[in-house]
C-alpha cells in the first residue's frame, strides 16, 4: 500500500520536477543535463511578446478575480435571504456556469458579442459625427467577462459553504443588543467570511490566469500567457518553454498555498477590532 | 414616505444578487441563446453565419462522427482508469495514513489540480516526445517507439490532469466512514476483505460517483490534452470545435456541435445525480 502511494506521489510531481529541472539545463539537449544555467530565465524574461502576454494575462486575472469576489460574496450573502424557489433557479444558473466545458463558454461568449457587436458597431459608425467611430471588439472586457462568469460561481459556492457553518445565534445576539444589520454585518459576519472571501479571490484569480481554452475563444488579437505558451509549445519544446512553464507553476503553486492556508483557518479572530 | 422593513430588507437582497444576476443573464443565457440561434443558422459565403432556420448543420453531424467516437469512448475509460488509482490512494489517505502528515499528503494532492493544465500536459509532451523517452530507449537500443500522439498517450495525460479531482471526493466518503462500523464488521467475524466489499466499498460509493461525474464531464470538453498529447490523430469534440470557429470558420456546425457536447453533458449529469440520489443523500464535496 504504502508503495504504491509512493508511486502516487512520484507520479503527480515527477513529470513537473523534470520540466523544472531542465529549465535550468545548459544545454538545448532534452534527455541530457549538461550543466546549470540560468540563461533561458534571462532569454524569456527579455522576451517583449511573453512580457506583454504576461501583463495582460495579470490585468485580466486581477479585475475577473476582484469582480468575481466581490460580485460572488454578495450573491452568497443575497441567497440567504431569498424564497426556496428563486434561490433554486440562481442555483441552478450558478451551477450551470460551472457545469458548462470551457470550450462551450468561449464559443457562446464569442458568439453572442460578435453577433451584437455586428450590431450596435455599424449603428454608432452612422451616428458618429467624427472620422473614426469608436469600435466594439473582443479583447480585455470579453475575457474578464467569461472568466467572471465561472470564477464568480466558484466564488459563490466557496462563500455560501461558509455562510452554511456560521450560528445564526451570534447575529441573533447582535441584533438583541441593538446592533444595526450593517454593523452586525461588518463586525460578525464579515470578519468571520473574509477568508473564504479571501480563497474564492486566490482561487478565481489562479484559474483565470492558467485559463487557455475560454481566453482561446474570447480573446480576439489579445494573447494572455498561456496563450502564449501554447504557440511557444506548438513552436517547439525548447528550454526557453521550460523555464516559463517554471514560473507559472511556480506563481500558480504559491496561490493555491495560500488559497488552502486560507481555507482552513477557523477565524480564531472572531471580532476584528479595527 | 419611510420604507417599512419588508421593504427595505427586500430592496437590500435585489441589490445584493443583483451583478450576479445581470452577470448571468448576459454571459450564460444570452450567449447559450445566440449559439443556439447560430446552430440552425447557414454558414455564411465568407465563413461565420448567414440567419436561417434549418437543421441542416444538426444532420451533418455525422462527419464529425470520429470526434464524438474519441470523447465518447476515452472520456468515460480515462475516468475509469483514474478511478482505479484514485480509489487506493484515497483509502490510504483517508484509513491508513499517519493522522500527523494526513493533511500535509491531501494537500500534495489538490495542489496540481489546481496548477497549470497546460504546463502538467506539456511535461508529459515533453516526457513522451522524441528527444524524451524514446530518445533514451534509442540509446538502449529499443529504436523507432512512438509515444507521442497515441491514444495511449492521451488516456496518461488524462489520469494525470483529472487524478487529482478523482481522489477528492472520494477520500471526503472515505474519511467520514464511521470506524466503528469496521470494528463492528470485523468484531462479527468478517475478514478485511469482506469487511472492505461489504461496508467499506458500498458507503464510499457517493464518493466514487461524485468523482466519476466530476472528470467524465470536464473531459467531454477536453481540448488541451487531445491537442497535446493527441496531435491531431485523437481528437475529441472539443478540438473539432477549436477547428471549426478559429480555422475554417464554419459557425452554425460549431454552434450545433457545441449544443450536443452540452446535451451530453446534461445527460451524464442527471444520470450521475439519479445514482447518487438511489445511493444516498446528496453531498457535498469540498474541491479545494
Amino acid at each position: 500500500m504504502r508503495a504504491l502511494i509512493t508511486y502516487v506521489y512520484l507520479f503527480l510531481y515527477a513529470p513537473i520536477a523534470l520540466v523544472v529541472l531542465f529549465s535550468f539545463n545548459a544545454g538545448r539537449n532534452a534527455s541530457e543535463f549538461t550543466g546549470f544555467s540560468v540563461e533561458w530565465y534571462g532569454k524569456a524574461l527579455a522576451n517583449p511578446f511573453l512580457i506583454t502576454a504576461l501583463q495582460n494575462s495579470l490585468i485580466i486575472a486581477v479585475t475577473s478575480a476582484t469582480l468575481a469576489a466581490v460580485f460572488g460574496t454578495m450573491a452568497a450573502l443575497g441567497l440567504e435571504r431569498l424564497g426556496s424557489r428563486a434561490r433554486a433557479v440562481f442555483d441552478g444558473l450558478l451551477a450551470a456556469a460551472i457545469v458548462v466545458p470551457g470550450v462551450v463558454i468561449g464559443i457562446a461568449t464569442l458568439v453572442a458579442l460578435v453577433a451584437v457587436f455586428g450590431v450596435i458597431n455599424p449603428a454608432i459608425a452612422s451616428l458618429w459625427p467624427g472620422e473614426r467611430p469608436p469600435q466594439f471588439g473582443l479583447g480585455y472586457g470579453s475575457i474578464i467577462a467569461a472568466h467572471g462568469l465561472f470564477t464568480m460561481a466558484l466564488v459563490t459556492m466557496i462563500v455560501k459553504a461558509r455562510i452554511a457553518t456560521l450560528g445564526r445565534d451570534i447575529v441573533e445576539a447582535s441584533a438583541d443588543l441593538y446592533a444595526t444589520p450593517l454593523t452586525t454585518f461588518r463586525q460578525i459576519v464579515l470578519p468571520q467570511i473574509l477568508p473564504s472571501v479571501l480563497a474564492g479571490f486566490l482561487l478565481a484569480f489562479t484559474f483565470s490566469f492558467d485559463d487557455f481554452i475560454v481566453a482561446f475563444f474570447v480573446a480576439g488579437s489579445k494573447t494572455t500567457l498561456p496563450i502564449y505558451v501554447f504557440a511557444s509549445i506548438r513552436r517547439g519544446v525548447t528550454p526557453e518553454v521550460n523555464a516559463i512553464a517554471t514560473m507559472v507553476l511556480v506563481a500558480s503553486l504559491l496561490l493555491i498555498v495560500i488559497a488552502r492556508l486560507l481555507m482552513r483557518e477557523k477565524t480564531r479572530k472572531t471580532t476584528a477590532g479595527e | 414616505m419611510p420604507l417599512t422593513m419588508t421593504t427595505k430588507r427586500r430592496l437590500v437582497t435585489t441589490a445584493l444578487l443583483a451583478p450576479a444576476s445581470v452577470w448571468l443573464f448576459v454571459f450564460l443565457v444570452l450567449p447559450f441563446i445566440a449559439m443556439v440561434v447560430f446552430s440552425v443558422g447557414e454558414r455564411g459565403p465568407a465563413g461565420g453565419y448567414q440567419p436561417a432556420f434549418t437543421l441542416a448543420q444538426y444532420a451533418n453531424l455525422p462527419a464529425r462522427a470520429a470526434a464524438y467516437w474519441n470523447t465518447l469512448m476515452l472520456a468515460p475509460v480515462g475516468a475509469f482508469l483514474c478511478l482505479i488509482v484514485a480509489y487506493p490512494t484515497a483509502y490510504y489517505l483517508a484509513v491508513k495514513a499517519p493522522p500527523r502528515y494526513r493533511l500535509l499528503l491531501v494537500s500534495l494532492v489538490v495542489v496540481p489540480f489546481w496548477t497549470s493544465l497546460l504546463v502538467r500536459t506539456y511535461a508529459w509532451m515533453y516526457i513522451l516526445g522524441s528527444r524524451g523517452i524514446p530518445n533514451l530507449l534509442d540509446m538502449i537500443g529499443i529504436a523507432d517507439v512512438r509515444l507521442l500522439n497515441t491514444s495511449g498517450a492521451v488516456l496518461l495525460g488524462i489520469v494525470y490532469g483529472y487524478l487529482p479531482l478523482m481522489i477528492m471526493p472520494i477520500y471526503v466518503s472515505l474519511e467520514k466512514l464511521d470506524r466503528r462500523l469496521l470494528e463492528a464488521s470485523a468484531d462479527l467475524g468478517a475478514k478485511p476483505v469482506s469487511t472492505f466489499f461489504s461496508v467499506t466499498l458500498p458507503l464510499s460509493l457517493p464518493g466514487v460517483m461524485t468523482g466519476v461525474a466530476l472528470v467524465t464531464i470536464l473531459l467531454l470538453g477536453e481540448y488541451l490534452i487531445p491537442q497535446l498529447l493527441g496531435g491531431g490523430k485523437v481528437f475529441f469534440i472539443g478540438n473539432a470545435l477549436v477547428d471549426l470557429f478559429l480555422q475554417s470558420r464554419n459557425w452554425p456546425f460549431g454552434s450545433a456541435i457545441a449544443v450536443t457536447l452540452v446535451a451530453v453533458v446534461v445527460v451524464v449529469l442527471m444520470v450521475a445525480m439519479r445514482i447518487a440520489w438511489r445511493i444516498s443523500g446528496t453531498r457535498q464535496v469540498d474541491l479545494v
